[in-house]
């Protein structure tokens, strides 16, 4: 009984998580809807223009001005366009033509390819540095990461990648250049998830892969960097916290070895505000570095939406915009799941 | 760029707001992060300067190649919005329709006076000046193979004026309206159409005007079975193909590529297979994928990555003068420079050979008249150079012996940023202050169609050959008041030219050539000398191309950048 008892409450307990969860979603992206339509709706950029270009005649802009539905009250073009969003569709971009999701369908691989490795190197490279500076704390390694770190602060990321383009690519020929894929190879694959590397690995496209690989090398080695640089630092700073705890003495004073101490116990404790960071850096780099994708001309979210606002196309904008923020609330709820992994007292 | 990252900050925050709530630790890790996005965007020019000077050591040998059968370009392409050459009227969208597609009418873009036969083989034109018959060529097939016929040609002209899309305008200014065109259009055998225009209009100007995109021939039989709502395949042929030119438009992924296959069924078959658009946004990164060989051309490149590349044994400057010139919009509801002698004296205060040898080098030349070099009549002389102190002395005539402030609306790219910054330094000499407000270009545009500017620097690319083009712009308003339906560069300027829209009307009309030329000239003289436009510069297209590139054409308007004969060797 009781036990039945148990489960029905951890079950009420889950769905009420689950409805939580649902609340948050929704109000985060009515919200984000709202602000975003409103802005651009007052920006002074007329969107016809984006359409018709200027030479069109009266009659042709006045009619597209319809067609868009702009000659009707704000309130009652943004309830038009939230029911037709609940619906799934969020309209079409004036820049490509296509349906706003079919247009994020594909362009979002190519940034989350880019940001999900970029923050696998972050993380995997950060976390031991940081975790290195604050055990050797004052010394020459302690200066050295702190001193990487605050170059992948300070340095701008467009100089940055077009120095590593000059130096790996074209100097030393180590890497291939802008673009996704060499012309010769893209052909050789169909898209099904849009991100390259799986594509041609699950179609046995060895060639191909490598190719991509060593496209996809320095802007992925360029976004880690920098997120090495923010992790680094956090770690450094959680772990200088942590080990001035008084388990770690505890710890020490029991004769357990350093190394145990530092990765099994205070590591593990940093961890729990480091799950937040990492998120944080994830996100950011799923925004779309839009200078990186530039400069790398890597067809992502980022250069899409800068473009879209510069040509006031909204619907793409809002789109754009739904997914970033999406895209946190989802890496919120993931890093609070993660939260409940790591440290039991969240749990109850 | 910089000016959008701005934006971005908007959703940013919010997002990142909502992650202050659920984890207030993290405060200062957000603070952080926003601190890293403001650094990232470090004004451009420093990132240019240290690039030229890096970049002005060599490249090594390790050269990539692209595939000998194709061309692969690297060029900003994110103009496209459309592929239906009914609707296209951009540049990069031009230059795909000018390749793909072919029209009734071409010209020789070394000459573009002389007018050729494309599908049509010969045409006439009654006495009356009011009917064109055109006979086509027999034996002129489509990429699928099927024949050009008659009810092809009718089809696509008629579908032009009834979609009306934006360029549709200019058939639509021979009097043909969605409810006309299916009688004026017709077609009078198995190889002939008829078309009828509503006056007797100069035939160089209507030939023109069938030579531009927007009357390219597409294929009646795909098109219908494509067609939904009747929409004549507009929703299809966006993003797809129906068309006869010497390639084929296989694949258009907006941002990414543009992929052209040599067309199997054209008479003079292509010596490339391929051709390919990378989009390309970044200059920088077009120069290094041109000097390493990944690309065969770099499109974009600005004029110092111009003087670089140049220095590469490997990669040669190929140019075209365009029919594009640059101007200064003097917006007359601007009390000072509504005077005549305020509009002179600014004439007077532009370095116009400065510009064109420093930040317009390669890029185009002096030019000082509304009709580009090339143009029917166009008039070549450019009299006025920077002269101060008859600026000055005009000044003081006006009541403005101190000068006067005045804002100009600046479309925030190196290029025009750089020529306004010139054009700040000469006015100052005269004690004119130039306020530069620098913006995004629609934005620009939008300020400018509702006439809220004091200076617009802008630049007029002609809409197809002929002079009224430009004439019908620079130099006609039918209408000065604020809710004009037309919005003319004249009317942007809130300028009536008096006598000047007749005598625009009147060119349009003149069948000797040799009096309408002189027409041309005499309306350029009066805008010259009196008309609110300081026209500076005529701009020329400049593409570095690879040494092994043979036959790449860029020709006076953007249709006629042609790669069908381009090869490699």
């Amino acid at each position: 009984m009781s036990r039945g008892g148990g489960h029905v409450s951890a079950l009420r307990s889950f769905l009420k998580k689950i409805a939580q969860f649902v609340i948050v979603l929704a109000t985060t992206l009515l919200g984000l809807v709202a602000v975003t339509f409103f802005i651009g709706r007052v920006v002074p950029i007329d969107p016809v223009i984006a359409i018709v270009g200027d030479r069109a005649p009266a009659h042709v802009y006045a009619r597209v001005r319809q067609e868009l539905g702009l000659d009707l009250p704000l309130i009652q073009q943004f309830w038009i366009y939230l029911k037709k969003a609940v619906s799934g569709d969020f309209g079409n971009s004036v820049l490509t033509t296509n349906p706003v999701l079919t247009d994020i369908v594909n362009v979002f691989p190519a940034t989350l390819e880019l940001a999900t490795l970029g923050t696998i190197i972050g993380t995997l490279i950060g976390i031991p540095l940081g975790v290195l500076a604050a055990v050797k704390r004052g010394t020459l390694i302690d200066q050295c990461v702190r001193v990487l770190g605050l170059i992948g602060y300070s340095i701008p990321i467009f100089w940055l990648g077009l120095m590593a383009l000059l130096l790996f690519y074209a100097k030393l020929g180590w890497v291939e250049g802008p673009g996704r894929l060499d012309v010769t190879y893209s052909y050789m694959y169909t898209p099904v998830t849009g991100i390259v590397l799986i594509d041609t690995l699950m179609q046995g496209q060895m060639d191909a892969f490598w190719n991509a690989v060593s496209h996809v090398t320095l802007p992925a080695c360029l976004l880690g960097y920098f997120s090495l640089a923010y992790i680094s630092r956090m770690t450094r700073s959680f772990m200088l916290n942590e080990l001035a705890q008084e388990y770690v003495i505890a710890a020490r004073v029991k004769g357990l070895s350093e190394i145990r101490v530092i990765w099994r116990h205070a590591l593990r404790n940093a961890a729990v505000p480091l799950i937040t960071v990492i998120a944080l850096s994830y996100a950011h780099l799923l925004e779309g570095s839009v200078l990186t994708e530039t400069i790398f001309a890597w067809p992502g979210l980022g250069q899409y939406i800068t473009n879209s606002l510069q040509n006031a196309d909204m619907n793409a904008v809002l789109g754009g915009t739904l997914v970033i923020g999406a895209a946190f609330v989802v890496l919120n709820l993931m890093s609070d799941l993660l939260y409940r992994l790591l440290d039991p007292r969240t749990r109850s | 760029m910089r000016h959008y990252v701005c934006q971005f900050k908007t959703s940013d925050g919010l997002d990142s707001d909502l992650l202050i709530c659920i984890h207030t630790q993290a405060q200062s890790a957000f603070e952080r992060c926003k601190g890293m996005a403001h650094m990232k965007h470090l004004p451009k020019f420093i990132l240019s300067a240290a690039m030229v000077g890096a970049m002005a050591t060599s490249f090594s040998a390790v050269q990539a190649a692209t595939p000998p059968d194709t061309l692969v370009q690297a060029w900003q392409s994110d103009d496209i919005i459309s592929l239906d050459p009914a609707e296209v009227f951009e540049f990069s969208a031009s230059e795909i329709a000018g390749n793909t597609y072919e029209r009734l009418i071409s010209y020789d873009i070394k000459d573009v006076s002389k007018i050729s036969g494309q599908v049509a083989e010969s045409w006439t034109v009654s006495p009356d000046g009011k009917t064109y018959t055109f006979k086509l060529r027999p034996n002129k097939k489509f990429a699928s193979g099927s024949p050009i016929t008659a009810e092809d040609v009718v089809y696509s002209l008629q579908r032009a004026v009834i979609l009306d899309k934006s360029p549709a305008f200019i058939l639509g200014q021979f009097g043909l309206t969605k409810d006309n065109v299916k009688d004026k259009i017709k077609q009078t055998g198995p190889l002939e159409v008829t078309l009828e225009v509503d006056k007797p209009y100069a035939p160089t100007l209507v030939l023109y005007c069938l030579g531009n995109s927007v009357a390219s021939i597409v294929e009646k039989k795909v098109l219908v079975q494509n067609e939904k709502d009747g929409d004549y395949g507009y929703n299809w042929l966006k993003t797809h193909y129906a068309g006869s030119g010497p390639y084929i438009m296989r694949e258009w992924k907006a941002n990414e590529v543009l992929v052209l296959e040599r067309n199997p069924n054209y008479d003079q078959k292509t010596p490339l297979a391929r051709v390919i658009y990378r989009h390309i946004k970044e200059t920088a990164s077009q120069r290094l994928l041109l000097e390493k060989g990944d690309v065969d051309v770099a499109r974009n490149l600005n004029p110092e990555e111009l003087a670089a590349v140049a220095k590469n044994p490997d990669v040669k400057l190929q140019s075209g003068p365009k029919g594009t010139v640059y101007y200064l919009g003097l917006n007359q509801k601007n009390p000072n420079l509504a005077k005549p002698e305020v509009r002179l004296a600014l004439k007077y205060l532009v370095d116009y050979s400065a510009i064109a040898d420093t930040i317009m080098k390669n890029k185009g030349d002096v030019h000082q008249n509304f009709l580009p070099k090339g143009f029917l009549g166009a008039e070549t002389t450019n009299p006025y150079k920077l002269d101060v102190a008859k600026a000055k002395e005009l000044l003081a005539k006006a009541g403005l012996k101190d000068g006067f402030s005045v804002t100009m609306d600046t479309r925030s790219t190196a290029e025009i940023t750089g020529i306004a910054q010139a054009m700040q330094a000469t006015f100052a000499q005269a004690g004119v202050k130039l306020e530069i407000l620098p913006m995004d270009s629609k934005q620009a545009l939008t300020k400018y169609r509702a006439r809220q500017h004091d200076i617009y620097i802008g630049n007029w690319g002609s809409d197809y050959q002929d002079p009224n083009s430009n004439a019908d712009t620079f130099a006609a308003n039918d209408n000065n008041a604020d809710d004009a339906k037309a919005k003319p560069l004249a009317w942007r300027n809130a300028w009536d030219p008096g006598a000047l829209t007749a005598k625009t009307r009147a060119a349009v009309m003149e069948r000797d050539g040799a009096k309408r030329a002189q027409m041309y000239k005499e309306l350029q003289k009066s805008v010259l000398d009196d008309g609110p436009f300081v026209v500076f510069l005529q701009q020329t297209e400049v593409a570095a191309v690879r040494k092994n590139v043979d036959n790449f054409v860029l020709g006076p308007s953007f249709s006629d950048n042609d790669v069908s004969q381009a090869k490699k060797n």
